[in-house]
């Protein structure tokens, strides 16, 4: 499984880790740690036509992009 | 459809942060200056006296309205979240380092948009070098630029730029006999204490809320080709625009006024009304967002951007005392220096901090 640790990056680098790691393949696991990037990698995933969900993980956000 | 029910929250964001400007502006404020982020901490450093240029000295309580906006709207969003400890050093310095681009240009990028909105045709060169300092940041991003990881950290740690805030705000209602007000040049021209904190308090909620970002919204549009935030940036431009025309056919203060000499706390040098905004540009990218972001994350918690923040009051004082800042005559010889040697420092920090993906 692909996964990206993003929690604590500042805008936009969470995007652009998400970003490099498509490449390497689906699906994809980004953790980030607060609202912002949960919505600017969720909008990018969309955007490129991926489907994204995502889940509360204690103070944190799981989005996994398929 | 949904994709419009995405961008309308940004685009009313952007649409009552122009109308507040006019509002702040027939209220008093300068022309073109409803709100400013570099121009009103400017003046909050010489109301404590900080510098003692004596026409841009007052304790603006839009800032603190924002900052405590922000903080409310995080904390009902249960987003205030304490981070920090991504390079604070370097956050200081880049924010230093706007500041004296911005106080070169005269306004921080929503002021540039102000401006636009106004007439002032020197806020198209101001735009130009604004994209361009954005587009140098995104190479510098896709080369792997970072700051590193940010902690959490205490909420005292978090708390402290707000509670400043508030005790800037107790100042500028009590006016003890020791704080500094300009009796005459743009810090001499005010909206009522109140009018201006309500402004604040509003627009830091919505900013908060809607991740208002000039810097963000050109910087994605480039990068990601995502041009969300700058569908807030164009609908601040739009508001400020259509409400000037309202209040100028009305014989109110504002209006717009097209042109390029004579405009509101503004200078005619298109080389370094670009130049300026080429180092607001870059530095805002590397910093994450534009001063007025910085502004709004030092109220939500992070306290990277409230070291950000104080790297643009110190910026500004040190821009006033040392003659660093345009006046409506156009730049210093000093101020084109300090704009030279703050594009090398951020291109330094940006190299410095590249490592390859």
């Amino acid at each position: 499984m692909n996964q990206i640790d993003a929690r604590g990056y500042s805008c936009p680098e969470p995007v652009l880790m998400t970003k490099r790691a498509l490449e390497q393949g689906l699906p994809l696991i980004v953790l980030v740690d607060n609202e912002t990037p949960l919505q600017n990698v969720r909008r990018f995933a969309v955007n490129n036509g991926y489907q994204v969900t995502w889940k509360a993980v204690g103070e944190d956000y799981e989005l996994t992009i398929s | 459809m949904t994709r419009w029910k995405e961008h309308l929250p940004v685009i009313l964001a952007g649409l009552v942060v122009g109308i507040a400007s006019v509002v702040l502006v027939a209220l008093g404020n300068p022309v073109n200056m409803g709100f400013c982020i570099a121009c009103f901490l400017r003046d909050i450093a010489g109301g404590l006296g900080l510098h003692r240029a004596p026409i841009v000295q007052y304790i603006r309580p839009e800032i603190m309205g924002l900052v405590l906006g922000a903080m409310i709207m995080a904390l009902a969003g249960k987003e205030f979240k304490v981070r920090g400890g991504s390079s604070p050093m370097t956050r200081f310095v880049l924010g230093f380092c706007v500041m004296a681009g911005a106080l070169m240009f005269l306004g921080c990028p929503l002021r540039m948009v102000i401006r636009l909105g106004g007439g002032d045709g020197n806020a198209i060169l101001g735009l130009v070098g604004f994209i361009a300092g954005i587009f140098v940041g995104t190479l510098f991003l896709k080369k792997g630029f970072s700051l590193k990881k940010s902690q959490p950290q205490a909420k005292v740690e978090g708390l402290l730029m707000p509670a400043v805030n508030v005790a800037l705000l107790v100042l500028v209602i009590a006016a003890p006999a020791f704080i500094f007000f300009s009796a005459e040049g743009p810090g001499s021209m005010r909206a009522p204490i109140a009018a201006a904190l309500a402004a604040g308090l509003v627009v830091g909620a919505i900013a908060q809320r809607t991740r208002l970002c000039m810097a963000g919204g050109i910087r994605d549009a480039i990068m990601l080709r995502d041009f969300h935030l700058l569908m807030g940036f164009v609908a601040i431009f739009v508001a400020v625009l259509v409400g000037n025309l309202i209040v100028g056919s009305m014989g109110i203060r504002g209006g717009f006024t097209p042109g390029f000499a004579g405009q509101a706390v503004a200078h005619t040098d298109g080389l370094w009304n670009f130049l300026g905004m080429v180092l607001v540009g870059l530095g805002s990218v590397l910093l994450g967002g534009c001063p007025l972001r910085q502004l709004i994350l030092s109220g939500s918690g992070n306290s990277d951007s409230s070291v950000a923040v104080l790297g643009m009051v110190v910026g500004a004082a040190f821009c006033h005392n040392f003659g660093l800042a345009s006046s409506t005559d156009g730049p210093s010889f000093a101020g084109k220096v300090a704009v030279i040697l703050g594009l090398a420092v951020v291109c330094a920090i940006g190299g410095a901090n590249v490592k390859k993906v």
